[in-house]
């Protein structure tokens, strides 16, 4: 140790995260306490920071019954939609992205470099920009209001492509020799060598995927119409009124508490993975 | 960066490839060359004629006075958004890098955040400073602060900006304290044996090896407050009031769908993207980010 | 077993590099033949064509009779042993030695047999449910060499395998793939750029240089008749002095400052000529003919190296301990006849 340990420079920092945790944790247990109270005590502003009695009613009524102004959906089915969507965008963005990128590093056939910027590029085309023409194109196959309409064009990107061609060229050279005078050609070589050794790598994008299909957005808000289709994230948009006092506010915590849950629930459990993934995916 | 030995045959990976480039044609070259095409060209207002009108539409965006708003704004929160997010987290990374008990446990606390949905970090701040019954704006208004993000756009902005830059700082964090646990305890040992006391050393040691990632993150910010807070502004502002919260990429959704104005989304769109691939390649260029072909 | 043979075998580049250059030769049934010279010389080069991995511009090779330019890796026959071990590290070691045999069908009983057989040879018997990475360097090393052993190939092939360990550990498997080879009698081709190593395996020495062959040999031949300068200096450690001097009169060289007497052949009087000579083959005597100044002295242990300077050029000399003083300012030496090679000073080839 370079310093010397004095009072302060021993408490100093504790001090200072404590209070990042308590900003980072704030607005969620108030959503939590809010989560737990009856919509009038919260009206009348009396909520407090102390857990109420209502909570078993309050997520029971979420999650099966469905809030009575704004949608009649229970939340239940929205987390099952945004679950949906979430494991079908993960899954399908390391399906397809594992493939490209195996054939863009095993193989060598004309056009593969422009192959490669195709996909590299579409780094530099988020939705937001081609917000609309993609809703036209995705109207136009009859795919709104379906999990395909959700989910297909959002699995392709460049980064799931980026990172497996990354790590693939970290595998050795002979191991792929090896493979060959082993008689193992490219079906066996990916099913026996690469897949395996990339279970590491897929699981931590399988975890920022998952996250990025559960938090998704403006997508599901203009390719969903009926309320069957909903997610989570859109849902609990849709509960709050913004100018008017019909807001059901403690059903609209309760609502954000279980949007936030489970990815925040993955990001813990799976921190390792979290961090490799997150690190990787912006290199 | 080549394998030395590859597999022969070109049917098989066309046949891998497949997938992903028709996703990638369809989905993303159509959208974004028709948004191109779109922004040369008027429709009626029923849609049922379009005209080419070359660079029409750009021209009258850039006479539009709420264009030049919604720069402004954008400019605002995204400068606000970025300076806060990593002048908190690199305060923190800084202290969870000092050997104290219970680093992992801080990081493991501190990074969660990151998971929350933009728009539900949008909902939980916007509940907190809810004009009539939040919990903050209660105890604004008891200090005499005349609280009203639904009135006042000052008001909304600076709720945008701190849901924005409470979702950020985990992501921050966990990149500086990559950066941070990265530099060698020699450099560190070297400066204090220099004579150089802790605020001097971090200031002249740390933060100068520290920079590659401070680079890095400002355009990864940039980045993030341009596009990633769409949810945040939709949830809790809707851009409003009088378009004080409405950015540049907001206001591409609100022209096209509520004003129906596509040629002139379809432009802004254009502008969107040339920021962006100038971003990219900023980011390319600079930050050292080496893919190698 | 089979015989390997390379006929007129080139490889170029796509860059338009050539790596190797119009080689022949041929390696007897149960032979073992290594490949040596410097890096860059096309030795791995040849060894990878060999094994399939790299295709053939131009040329034959043929194992145990068979055209096999355009047979597939796997179809050869062949098993390799590579550098890194390229030991696949999510199995274990049974399953890397039985993956290429299960690849071709081989009845799991028959798999079970052979590797025990091999894991027995190999004294890796207790390392089998291990994965690699908890294995030593050496014990890799053996892993490597036990997956190639189950394949019983015509042919093994072996890149530089014992580059990755530490010296002591070399010199033991060295001897170890010595004895293997001894029992098993199988065709090897084994690559390295250390000449020690070349001269204990082999029994068949192929010395390469900028893609080219330099001289094929045995280990023996190599050493004592050198074809070339750069065989010389390449083979024999500390190398061979070469100093540069014209055939003034048969049977005798004019060097800078001396005359050296030797065997001059049909060598034309006039022609310029590089002297070599091997240190150890220098031999001291108070009686000596020449005399030299002694400029520092290296000491091995067994032996001892004195620098000088003779004929105008650097010039060591390698004699027992006893047989001089440490700090013998000055030796007086002779140099045998049979102890000078000559070699053309403009082609570098040996003459006389």
């Amino acid at each position: 140790m370079v310093e010397k340990r004095t009072f302060l420079s021993a408490i100093l920092p504790h001090v200072v995260l404590i209070l990042g945790v308590i900003v980072v944790f704030f607005p969620v247990y108030v959503a939590f306490v809010a989560s737990t109270w009856d919509a009038a005590t919260i009206a009348n502003g009396q909520m407090g920071l102390r857990p109420g009695p209502h909570m078993l009613e309050n997520y029971h009524r979420t999650l099966f019954v469905g809030t009575a102004s704004s949608t009649r959906e229970p939340v239940g089915n929205m987390m099952l939609n945004s679950l949906i969507m979430a494991l079908m965008i993960a899954v399908g963005k390391i399906i397809i992205s594992i493939f490209s990128a195996f054939a863009i590093v095993y193989y060598r056939f004309p056009f593969r470099m422009a192959a490669f910027w195709i996909i590299f590029v579409t780094l530099m085309l988020p939705v937001e920009v081609r917000i609309y023409p993609t809703y036209k194109i995705v109207s136009d196959l009859n795919m709104l209001d379906t999990y395909w309409g959700l989910t297909v064009p959002l699995i392709a990107s460049a980064t799931g492509t980026l990172l497996f061609r990354q790590f693939f060229m970290t595998i050795p050279d002979e191991l792929l020799e090896a493979s060959k005078i082993d008689a193992a050609g490219p079906f066996r070589f990916f099913k026996d060598t690469v897949l395996p050794l990339s279970m590491t790598t897929i699981a931590a994008l399988f975890v920022i995927q998952f996250i990025y299909g559960w938090n998704q957005y403006l997508w599901p808000l203009l390719i969903t119409t009926k309320d069957s289709m909903q997610t989570i994230v859109i849902g609990i948009k849709k509960m709050i009124v913004t100018q008017d006092a019909l807001t059901e506010w403690q059903l609209a915590m309760t609502t954000a508490v279980l949007a936030l849950l489970p990815p925040v629930i993955v990001v813990v459990a799976m921190q390792k993975l979290f961090v490799k993934g997150l690190v990787e995916t912006e290199k | 960066m080549e394998k030395r030995t590859v597999f022969a045959g070109y049917s098989l990976p066309a046949l891998l490839l497949v997938p992903q480039l028709l996703i990638t044609i369809v989905f993303f070259y159509m959208p974004a060359g028709q948004a191109m095409w779109q922004s040369f060209q008027i429709e009626d207002a029923f849609g049922t004629t379009t005209i080419f009108v070359g660079f029409e539409n750009y021209r009258e965006l850039f006479k539009k006075p709420e264009y030049y708003k919604a720069m402004g704004t954008t400019l605002v929160f995204s400068t606000a958004v970025a300076f806060l997010s990593l002048s908190i987290s690199l305060l923190l990374a800084t202290m969870a890098n000092k050997q104290i008990r219970g680093a992992t446990a801080y990081k493991t606390l501190l990074i969660w955040p990151y998971a929350v949905a933009p728009a539900i970090a949008g909902v939980l701040w916007l509940f907190m400073f809810q004009p009539s019954m939040g919990m903050v704006s209660k105890a604004l208004k008891s200090a005499g602060v005349d609280w009203n993000p639904t009135l006042n756009g000052n008001h909304a902005m600076l709720l945008v900006i701190m849901a924005a830059t409470w979702k950020q700082i985990s992501y921050n964090f966990l990149f500086f304290l990559a950066g941070l646990q990265s530099i060698p305890h020699s450099l560190i040992e070297a400066s204090a044996i220099d004579g150089a006391r802790p605020m001097r050393r971090f200031w002249t040691i740390i933060f100068p090896l520290l920079s590659p990632t401070t680079f890095f993150l400002i355009v990864v910010n940039i980045t993030y407050v341009f596009f990633d807070t769409f949810g945040i502004i939709d949830a809790m502002t809707g851009g409003g009031p009088a378009k004080a919260t409405e950015t540049l990429v907001y206001k591409v959704f609100a022209d096209g769908r509520l004003g129906g104005d596509l040629g002139g989304s379809a432009a802004q769109s254009v502008i969107l993207m040339i920021m962006v691939i100038a971003m990219t390649a900023f980011q390319f260029k600079y930050i050292e980010r080496k893919v190698s072909y | 077993m089979a015989e390997v043979t390379l006929s007129n075998i080139r490889k170029v580049y796509p860059g338009g590099v050539e790596a190797v250059k119009a080689i022949n030769f041929a390696i007897p049934d149960g032979g073992f033949c290594v490949l040596v010279g410097p890096s860059g010389c096309g030795k791995s080069t040849l060894l990878r064509m060999l094994a399939g991995l790299e295709t053939i511009t131009e040329g034959e090779c043929r194992i145990g009779g068979r055209v096999v330019n355009d047979v597939e890796p796997a179809d050869r026959d062949i098993a390799m042993v590579f550098q890194n071990y390229a030991l696949y590290p999510h199995m274990s070691v049974y399953n890397n030695m039985a993956y290429g045999l299960r690849n071709r069908k081989t009845p799991e009983d028959e798999i079970a047999r052979r590797v025990a057989a091999a894991a027995k040879i190999l004294a890796i018997e207790p390392l089998l449910e291990r994965k690699p990475k908890a294995l030593s360097g050496g014990q890799r090393q053996r892993v490597a060499m036990g997956r190639a052993i189950v394949r019983q190939p015509q042919v093994f092939l072996f890149d530089e395998p014992l580059s990755n360990l530490d010296a002591k550990l070399r010199v033991h498997m060295r001897v170890e793939i010595k004895k293997l080879h001894n029992t098993l009698k199988v065709t090897s081709v084994y690559v390295t750029h250390d000449q020690v190593e070349a001269m204990t395996l082999a029994d068949m020495i192929v010395v390469m240089s900028a893609g080219k062959v330099e001289q094929i040999g045995t280990p023996a031949d190599v050493y004592s008749r050198p074809e070339s300068v750069f065989v010389a200096t390449f083979i024999g450690s500390p190398a061979m002095n070469l100093v540069k001097g014209v055939v003034s009169a048969p049977g005798m060289v004019q060097l800078a400052d001396t005359m050296v007497a030797c065997s001059t052949g049909s060598v034309a009087t006039g022609t310029a000529v590089l002297v070599g000579i091997r240190p150890d083959e220098v031999v001291l005597g108070a009686a000596g003919t020449h005399r030299t100044a002694v400029n520092f002295v290296e000491e091995l242990g067994p032996s001892r190296l004195y620098h000088s300077t003779f004929g105008g050029e650097d010039f060591v000399i390698q004699a027992p301990p006893k047989s001089a003083d440490p700090k013998a300012e000055s030796l007086a030496f002779d140099i045998p006849h049979h102890a000078v090679h000559l070699f053309d000073a403009a082609s570098g080839r040996r003459i006389g």
